[in-house]
């Protein structure tokens, strides 16, 4: 199920909350409000978590994470990165990056197999993401914006990009990434769907300006419909084996 | 890894239209066009109704504040003034604009807009609305005025010189007419004495009369009458009067100084001639070449009148001038040695009077002086000099032979369109006009285009034109005509063909013809507009 939620009155919920299949983290905002969407919808599958990063509340914009891993960026304190640490499940690597760009959500998307990334990050950092999240990293841009994270979002089960990414364009992502894409919006015509989406294989929550067809091309693309956490490991589980194999 | 930027320039992706679902070609609002109109309306800070205001009296249309502007139906000045009553256009782009047919009596106005708007990012929207206008009644100032029976005119500049002859005015008037400044009267009128300037404004009065006080010596007063007033709305109806008096001396007058003024400029005279009259006078000592400035507020401080003017000048026979070495500017000193024009031939009476006018006569020429020995005057003009001798004769100009010049010149003059004092007309209750106004005003115009031709200053502060029944204008110029087809168009001179009977006398000055303006309307309107003095062509001849 897709959700609509906002923090404090602002519709890019994906700038204040990262989301993967095995953790979730949220900013600390001024109400519960916000946390109590996550809460309700995950608490019974994934740890959610209060996070801040380097004392800002715009943690989805400044880490990347998959179920393998977090890769925060250095700005981080110990303090915050202790207690992602402590919070998030045993087999998730968190680990500091030392990238000039750090805004690394911005930077890099991912999901648990593939991850697209600013054509202008490091070497050095493309080689962690890939130890880190365990993941094959591709340089690529979109719609002409280097800034992967915020113009697009894209789960193991399939991808929104930004609306004016070409066809042909589209093809190539998705015979990189191996999932379904589809160009859209996100809060009522925005094009920055990084910002206002955030997505794992079974749930997914959008700002509240997001009208019905949007949710509706989000549940679609993402297969939101009858995804459950549980069938969805089996599922991952074939296709590792795929992977693999 | 690959690092390749795909390529933007690509097939665009068809999207959901975010609102209805309808499958479009993506667009930077990602909505589809009647989704955007659905959202947003462009046209919504534009007003669709108006009224504009119409003046039945004058056909005229109001535009804001106060001007009323005639303009047919469906014309560009129209849609201007419907354009302008428009609040928040300036929010839009304005692409264009135009009439939809109404019934002239519907007393309604459809204006077609098309305006352009930028909503979103990079999403401009074009609408096309129609606006319609009320045409409401509403009298302009003059119509209201006219209703009322109210005199058109609120301000008066009444113009007075008290002396026997109209140069002054006759002056004036070129001077308003070259400057313009009688485009604001409603009327001028002519009075015994003067001129009276009628105004719809005070502030126009007032500014005409600052115009006078710079191109006459003048003392002005103003005085207000209280014509009406609402005690409610408290508003005041007045009519202003500007009294303005121009200084009684004119040029050519002979004055006898107070005491007073003449230490005040330098210990001059007393005994002097008038040579200019501007914003001050010009005066000279005709002995001592010694001149000075009077200005208008020293003049009213000790007011005194002219001992002759040039009424009572007489005509001198000039037999021989001796020039001195003293000489100022124009001026030079000489003894001349004259009769008077009556004596000569009749008696030996001759006379040696010391001029300031050397450079201009020679023997054998006419001139104009005083004779004081033998004028009349009133005492108190002298009053306060204690051995004050009078010469007997002060020459203070030269002169030509009587004769009507008028024929045969070239030139006109622009005249104000006024009407006459009924004290004026009336001639027969009247005594203080013993000849015909008409004939008098005739007689005085003709002595002040004469002094016009005699005097280059003089001519050089006003306008002349070009009298197109004397000067025909030539068909074009000389190179464009084919000189074997048709004889060269020239400018003839048709007046010196006519009067053959008039002996040419070469000493009498004429006003050359690179002075002379064109575009002169014979049928003078007063407010024709003067030209512009720089556009007169220089001719070849």
């Amino acid at each position: 199920m897709a959700v609509r939620c906002q923090f404090e009155n602002s519709n890019d919920i994906g700038v204040f909350s990262t989301l993967t299949n095995s953790y979730c983290l949220v900013a600390v905002g001024g109400s519960e409000n916000f946390y109590s969407v996550f809460e309700a919808e995950l608490a019974d599958h994934i740890p959610v978590v209060h996070a801040s990063i380097a004392g800002t509340r715009i943690i989805g914009r400044m880490c990347i994470g998959n179920n393998k891993g977090l890769l925060l960026p250095n700005t981080t304190t110990d303090q915050e990165m202790l207690h992602i640490k402590n919070s998030l499940p045993d087999k998730v690597v968190v680990q500091r990056c030392e990238e000039r760009l750090s805004a690394l959500g911005n930077c890099i998307a991912t999901n648990d197999y593939v991850s697209l990334v600013n054509t202008d990050l490091d070497s050095e950092t493309e080689e962690i993401i890939a130890d880190v999240l365990g993941t094959e990293v591709f340089g690529h841009s979109i719609a002409g914006e280097v800034l992967v994270g915020s113009f697009c979002s894209f789960t193991n089960q399939g991808g929104l990009v930004h609306p004016m990414t070409s066809i042909e364009d589209q093809d190539e992502l998705s015979s990189l990434l191996q999932v379904p894409l589809v160009a859209g919006t996100i809060n009522r015509g925005s094009q920055v769907v990084g910002a206002g989406l955030v997505a794992n294989d079974w749930a997914a929550f959008c700002g509240l300006d997001t009208t019905s067809t949007e949710l509706q091309v989000v549940e679609s693309i993402f297969k939101l419909r009858q995804a459950q956490p549980t069938h969805l490991v089996s599922k991952i589980r074939g296709s590792l084996i795929d992977n693999l194999s | 890894m690959d690092g390749v930027a795909a390529p933007t320039t690509g097939t665009l992706p068809t999207i959901l239209c975010c609102l209805c679902g309808t499958a479009i070609t993506s667009n930077p609002s990602n909505m589809c066009v009647s989704c955007i109109r659905g959202q947003v309306d462009i046209t919504e800070s534009i007003p669709k109704t108006a009224s504009i205001y119409y003046c039945k009296g004058c056909a005229r249309y109001l535009q804001p504040p106060k001007h009323w502007v005639a303009c047919e139906l469906e014309s560009k000045e129209l849609l201007t003034i419907c354009i302008k009553k428009l609040k928040g256009l300036n929010k839009v782009k304005l692409i264009d604009a135009g009439f939809r047919w109404t019934e002239p009596h519907s007393r309604r106005i459809h204006v077609r807009l098309l305006v352009q708007k930028e909503v979103f990012q990079n999403t401009i929207l074009q609408q096309e609305f129609v606006v319609e206008f009320v045409v409401d009644y509403q009298q302009c100032d003059m119509c209201q005025r006219d209703a009322a029976d109210l005199d058109e005119w609120q301000a008066v500049v009444q113009v007075r010189q008290k002396v026997q002859h109209k140069r002054t005015f006759l002056y004036l008037e070129q001077l308003i007419i070259k400057h313009s400044a009688h485009e604001d009267t409603v009327g001028i009128k002519v009075h015994p004495d003067g001129l009276d300037f009628y105004f719809m404004h005070r502030s126009q009065g007032i500014r005409f009369t600052s115009f006078l006080n710079h191109v006459v010596p003048i003392r002005s007063k103003q005085a207000d009458h209280l014509v009406s007033h609402d005690a409610n709305s408290n508003t005041y109806r007045y009519k202003y009067t500007f009294s303005v008096e121009i200084l009684p001396i004119c040029k050519d007058d002979l004055v006898v100084l107070p005491p007073k003024v003449a230490t005040h400029l330098g210990g001059i005279g007393p005994l002097v001639l008038v040579t200019k009259v501007s914003q001050a006078l010009t005066i000279i000592d005709p002995f001592t070449l010694q001149t000075a400035e009077l200005a208008a507020a020293l003049y009213w401080r000790y007011p005194f009148q002219a001992l002759m003017s040039i009424k009572q000048a007489t005509e001198f026979f000039i037999m021989d001038v001796e020039k001195s070495e003293d000489r100022k500017g124009k001026w030079c000193l000489a003894d001349a040695t004259a009769a008077r024009s009556v004596d000569y031939g009749s008696n030996d009476n001759q006379h040696f009077i010391r001029t300031h006018i050397g450079n201009f006569l020679r023997p054998g020429d006419l001139a104009l002086g005083y004779d004081i020995g033998n004028a009349v005057y009133n005492d108190n003009l002298l009053a306060g000099h204690k051995k004050l001798e009078l010469p007997d004769f002060v020459i203070f100009k030269r002169t030509y032979s009587k004769k009507n010049r008028s024929k045969r010149r070239m030139w006109r003059l622009k005249r104000l369109n006024m009407e006459l004092d009924e004290s004026m007309v009336d001639t027969g209750s009247h005594k203080r006009v013993p000849m015909d106004p008409i004939a008098k005003m005739a007689a005085e115009q003709e002595e002040f285009m004469q002094d016009l031709e005699q005097d280059k200053d003089l001519r050089s502060t006003i306008n002349i034109y070009k009298d197109p029944k004397r000067i025909q204008p030539a068909g074009g110029t000389d190179m464009d005509v084919d000189e074997g087809a048709q004889p060269k168009p020239v400018k003839q001179v048709v007046a010196a063909a006519e009067d053959g009977e008039e002996e040419e006398d070469e000493e009498y000055p004429e006003v050359p013809i690179e002075e002379l303006l064109e575009g002169l309307v014979l049928e003078d309107e007063p407010g024709a507009p003067a030209p512009v003095p720089g556009e007169d062509e220089q001719e070849e001849e």
